[in-house]
């Protein structure tokens, strides 16, 4: 997806286009869907999270209630934990993913390239409760691999921080490499062949040649791999439960409880603070990704 | 800036539909020949002329719907299949894992469409906030004088129903001592094994859970922090595990231990009896606790008589006693022991308690859970 605008790049570009009133109406329809789709639903949870409505007589006044209580205590220690186990895990997650990508692509092998992009296809998709079985299945605390290899001893416990960040690292280790491999197949030999000629050693090449040409991709995977761990809701709430405070798992316990009364407001307020954090985070991706970009041109 | 039109655009339109909601609802819900208008607002079986016109007029309706009603939870199943072979109504049942507030927002989402919910079955916070919220319809099944005053709203808009103790299912089988009391839990022979059915800032059974711990730990119905301390504890000591426990978890071991209402940790051991788990239930002396869930009418029932029909079969003997076999103590429990038409096999069967349960007050739940929502996540990680 977003590898796509990289490679054209790189393969010489049809960036500018002439700008006219004919290419504004053709958007016309995906600015309506994106007003619809996601502009309503903005508003209202925007709207819930600044306001109140009395249950008695039904009058609605706006406060800042909701969102300072949803950036206190319990509920700020849920936003950092879940920032903290996206950044992690994004992290190793594209880490890993470019090194699989790289050995596809050097290995030159058609065989080996299409296991793993058939793979990493289906298991980048592969989130959710039934994941988090198959895990409890096999290194759960009665799991077959736990018993086997006495896993518990060695320390080892699927219901923690760590054994969450395995658990999203199988699907995004794969989103990585599906992500990644366009690009990576998108560094001509030529240009390392070029570099050797000019007496570059092999880190010299990645450092001046080989990373900043990939850096837009590889900060879109992370940025892309930071989004899917952060909303990550169903593998979290089938795994842990209540014991790593993650914010989805808090907007849930708000919004479908049998035990809190009347925290909805609040589940929208930390739906917004979500919104922020994703916005902060490609604030800081989209100037990055036009620096790189230049250097592509 | 651009965002302030969006919201009011989406005010209007929420405006709006509930306007047009509540227009459509007298002819499209109830029907418009006023017998639906009196359905809505009836009371009692009287209004109705009594419990046969109840029933032709719920006949009539022919459809009854509800929402969060697990079939495996305390014989729910069961109590739906006799009431549509009794009555010939048709119970259309959504959604059955759903929680208390997803059933109160679907109460005032569907106002006025055919697919809302008829009857409510609610953790007691919630049947006490929507009745302040309005609701609710007020009504009063015939053996209403039989419920406890603790355990009914005055004004009939809820009363309990079926309840059940903190237990400590325990899996025979892969555990030789079965822990019997929360301090028995505290052993490190149980390290890795001992599981809450679920968050207690959810879960209403797992706050259960936490309540009776703290009552076992010199806590009280106002003060919750020791229950908190002792799982604190229990996690610090590696005995409790952060899975919550479900039939599939305690079948294939995952959860050796687990704190549950008594009636679906009983359940278990009933179900998974033939697959080589020997379940095992006690209600811990040291922490006693009750609780009881709340039926309620919705006040804008799409069908209002079938509504109040089903509130009459869970009232009457007949669905007393399908609780009783599903393990809940059904609340008409005391009186029909009294007047011998509880089911003696099915009160035999039942975990053994000591003493009569004790139901904390409004504020001191409020409080209690305050403080949980407050101390929960720090205590556990």
């Amino acid at each position: 997806m977003s590898s796509a605008t990289p490679t054209e790049g790189t393969a010489g570009g049809t960036r500018r286009r002439r700008r006219g009133p004919r290419t504004w109406l053709a958007a016309l329809p995906l600015i309506a869907f994106t007003a619809l789709a996601f502009g309503l639903p903005l508003g209202a949870l925007l709207f819930g999270a600044v306001t109140r409505t009395d249950p008695a007589t039904g009058a609605t006044a706006l406060t800042g209630e909701h969102l300072s209580r949803s950036l206190q205590g319990p509920y700020l220690g849920s936003l950092l934990g879940s920032v903290q186990l996206s950044a992690l895990t994004a992290l190793i997650g594209s880490v890993l993913g470019v090194l699989i990508a790289q050995a596809v692509v050097t290995s030159r092998s058609q065989a080996l390239r299409s296991a793993v992009l058939t793979a990493s296809g289906v298991l980048a998709n592969f989130g959710g409760v039934p994941l988090a079985f198959a895990f409890i299945a096999t290194v759960g605390i009665s799991g077959v691999v736990t018993q086997l290899a006495d896993l518990t001893s060695l320390g080892w416990n699927l219901y923690s921080f760590g054994g969450l960040a395995v658990v999203y690292l199988y699907f995004l280790i794969p989103l990585m490499v599906l992500v990644i491999l366009p690009a990576l197949d998108g560094l001509r030999p030529q240009w390392r062949e070029a570099a050797q000629n000019a007496g570059a050693g092999g880190w010299q090449y990645w450092r001046h040649v080989g990373i900043p040409v990939l850096a837009p991709s590889l900060l879109g995977g992370f940025v892309l791999l930071f989004g899917s761990a952060f909303a990550a809701h169903a593998t979290a709430a089938a795994l842990v439960g209540g014991s790593v405070p993650l914010v989805t798992l808090k907007i849930a316990d708000a919004l479908s409880g049998n035990v809190m009364v009347g925290q909805e407001n609040v589940a929208l307020a930390l739906g917004l603070d979500m919104i922020l954090i994703a916005g902060l985070v490609m604030a800081i991706y989209l100037p990055l990704q036009r620096r790189s970009a230049r250097w592509l041109r | 800036m651009r965002r302030t039109p969006v919201a009011a655009a989406l005010l209007g339109a929420v405006v709006l539909t509930t306007l047009t909601a509540c227009g459509a609802a007298p002819e499209g819900a109830a029907g418009t020949d006023g017998k639906g208008a009196k359905s809505a607002t009836a009371a009692s079986a009287k209004d109705f002329g009594g419990m046969d016109a109840l029933v032709k007029a719920a006949k009539q309706e022919g459809a009854l719907h509800v929402i969060a009603l697990p079939p495996d939870w305390a014989n729910y199943g069961e109590l739906i299949k006799a009431f549509e072979t009794k009555y010939g109504i048709k119970v259309e049942s959504e959604n059955p894992d759903a929680s208390s507030a997803d059933e109160i927002a679907a109460v005032k989402s569907r106002k006025g469409q055919k697919r809302a919910p008829d009857v409510l079955d609610l953790g007691i916070a919630f049947a006490r906030s929507g009745a302040e919220e309005g609701l609710f319809a007020p009504y009063k099944v015939e053996a209403w004088g039989k419920i406890p005053d603790a355990q009914k709203d005055a004004d009939g808009r809820w009363y309990n129903d079926y309840g059940g103790y903190v237990s400590i299912g325990c899996d025979a089988k892969r555990i030789p001592n079965c822990p019997k009391t929360f301090a028995d839990l505290l052993k490190p022979e149980y390290k890795g094994k001992v599981a809450l059915n679920g968050n207690p800032t959810k879960s209403g059974s797992a706050f259960g859970g936490v309540y009776a711990a703290a009552l076992a730990n010199k806590g009280s119905f106002a003060d919750i922090q020791p229950g908190i301390d002792f799982f604190g504890t229990l996690r610090k000591s590696g005995n409790f595990i952060p899975v919550e426990s479900t039939p599939a978890t305690v079948e294939k071991g995952e959860t050796p231990i687990s704190i549950d209402w008594d009636y679906l940790n009983a359940g278990y051991a009933d179900q998974f009896k033939g697959k080589g788990v020997d379940w095992q239930v006690a209600v811990p002396t040291d922490g006693v606790y009750a609780q009881f869930y709340s039926q309620a009418v919705s006040k804008d029932a799409p069908h209002p008589a079938a509504a109040r029909l089903w509130m009459e079969f869970l009232y009457s003997t007949e669905g007393q006693n399908l609780w009783l076999k599903g393990y809940a103590r059904p609340v008409l429990l005391p009186a029909m022991t009294a007047d011998g038409t509880a089911d003696k096999t099915f009160v035999a069967k039942l975990p053994k308690v000591d003493g009569t349960p004790a139901f904390p007050a409004s504020a001191e739940l409020d409080k209690a859970k305050a403080t949980l929502a407050e101390k929960w996540d720090k205590a556990l990680s």
